[in-house]
């Protein structure tokens, strides 16, 4: 079973819980949901703790994020964007801060689960639809209707813009998914190769030095990944909700 | 191999809706599924992410967010205001330069006005001394012809009478007589006309 790459997806009851039948046992997963939002609070928390006005260089990690995403929330949606800055910096904060977390071996990630990714995008989309209805009425429908196109082409392009609308969801939710899912199952499979070439002798300890080589190099790519699913979750977010503030084209 | 089955449960797990959990366990309680298809995970994973995100999302919208925000914006004020400040000064300092110049000018021309003044005082003293010494001398020079004048009316005078008198005494020691006075200077007259 340790060699099964799968493995490290298995979700565990630490304590289980059950209420009208269903299943909502505290497990490794809601174990490692815990330490992510305690990580990411209490760093957000502590490191501005101070106030400085010149920051230390952990304050100045966490003014950075701030900033980060706040820029990236006002050239996405404008200024109008930043009421919604709350939910995209905990949700860029809580996706980072799960697949950084996810690196440490032993560790599970969040984030790898469809089900909580999915669940993230669809908060998205509820707050991008439900704003967007609130805000504008009807013409929050506007958002299927480009301007400027031929009377002929209208219900092709509004069909067009209907299913793009409601595939977002899905490729935000299985974008982060996949790619957190791919990457452990690559970091697993060849660092599996290291241990099963190695045990063969000598040769194979030479052998072993290409994937060992590779699963340095994926661990370096995986934290590259880790930041930008979590940067790319926060950018299409900012997206979206351009989309529910300004519906027209 | 597994992925498919468990994906399609999926699907027809999320078109059951309320049901899905049922069915979740059962393929759960099968063993061997891909953990991430295993909807019999999913309330569990559903609930403690709405708390722990919803916790964090009320943190950070509360507590961190604001401070952070908080400290952003006082340093943008504090540098805008030191930005003000250091404008002021050197506003200030540049008043005072521009004052400093026009004092310098000022007491230039001021200087150079008394230069002048004390020049053209010079001038006018060193004239009017020159004018006096002028006069004085003038008078000097004019007192002396005077003076030249009445000596010589007086020689003049004089020359006559030594003139008649060496006559006489010359006449006296050639012709040893005394000649009349009035006959020698009548001579004397007439020879010095």
């Amino acid at each position: 079973m340790a060699n099964d790459p799968i493995h490290q997806f298995q979700i565990s009851k630490l304590i289980p819980i059950e209420i009208g039948g269903l299943d909502f046992s505290f497990t490794n997963s809601s174990l490692f949901m815990v330490a992510t939002v305690a990580t990411a609070g209490a760093f957000l928390y502590l490191t501005t703790s101070s106030r400085g006005l010149v920051p230390s260089r952990l304050q100045s990690v966490s003014e950075m994020s701030y900033e980060f995403v706040a820029n990236m929330l006002r050239d996405a949606a404008g200024t109008h964007g930043m009421k919604f800055f709350p939910l995209v910096f905990s949700l860029f904060m809580f996706v980072l801060v799960a697949n950084l977390l996810g690196m440490f071996p032993y560790f599970f990630t969040v984030t790898s689960h469809i089900i909580v990714t999915f669940a993230l995008s669809m908060l998205v989309m509820g707050t991008v639809v439900i704003y967007g209805f609130w805000k504008h009425g009807l013409k929050f429908l506007g958002l299927f209707v480009p301007e400027g196109v031929p009377a002929i082409l209208v219900p092709l392009v509004v069909l067009i813009e209907v299913i793009s609308f409601l595939s977002r969801p899905i490729s935000l939710s299985v974008r982060l998914f996949a790619n957190m899912l791919a990457g452990h199952i690559t970091l697993k499979v060849f660092a599996g190769f290291v241990v099963s070439l190695g045990s063969l002798g000598a040769l194979g300890i030479g052998g072993a030095l290409l994937p060992l080589l590779m699963t340095i190099a994926l661990t370096g790519l995986e934290f590259l990944v880790s930041f930008l699913q979590a940067y790319v979750f926060a950018v299409l977010t900012c997206m979206y909700l351009n989309d529910a503030l300004h519906p027209s084209h | 191999m597994f992925v498919a089955p468990a994906f399609a449960q999926e699907l027809e797990t999320e078109a059951h809706g309320e049901t899905h959990s049922e069915v979740g366990v059962d393929h759960g309680a099968g063993g061997g599924s891909f953990p991430p298809f295993d909807s019999s995970t999913y309330p569990s994973q559903l609930l403690w992410l709405a708390i722990t995100f919803g916790l964090f999302y009320l943190f950070l919208q509360k507590v961190v967010l604001p401070r952070i925000g908080g400290i952003l914006e006082v340093r943008s004020d504090r540098i805008a205001q030191d930005l003000d400040q250091a404008a002021k000064l050197k506003e200030e300092a540049d008043a005072a330069l521009a004052a400093y110049e026009q004092e310098l000018a000022d007491a230039k021309s001021k200087a150079n006005a008394i230069g002048q003044d004390a020049r053209e005082a010079a001038k006018a003293e060193a004239e009017a001394e020159r004018k006096q010494v002028e006069a004085s001398l003038e008078s000097k020079l004019s007192e002396a012809e005077a003076r030249i004048a009445l000596i010589k009316d007086a020689a003049m005078r004089d020359v006559g009478q030594i003139a008649e008198e060496t006559t006489g005494l010359i006449v006296k020691e050639l012709i040893g007589t005394t000649m009349d006075k009035s006959a020698v200077s009548s001579a004397v007259k007439a020879s010095r006309r």
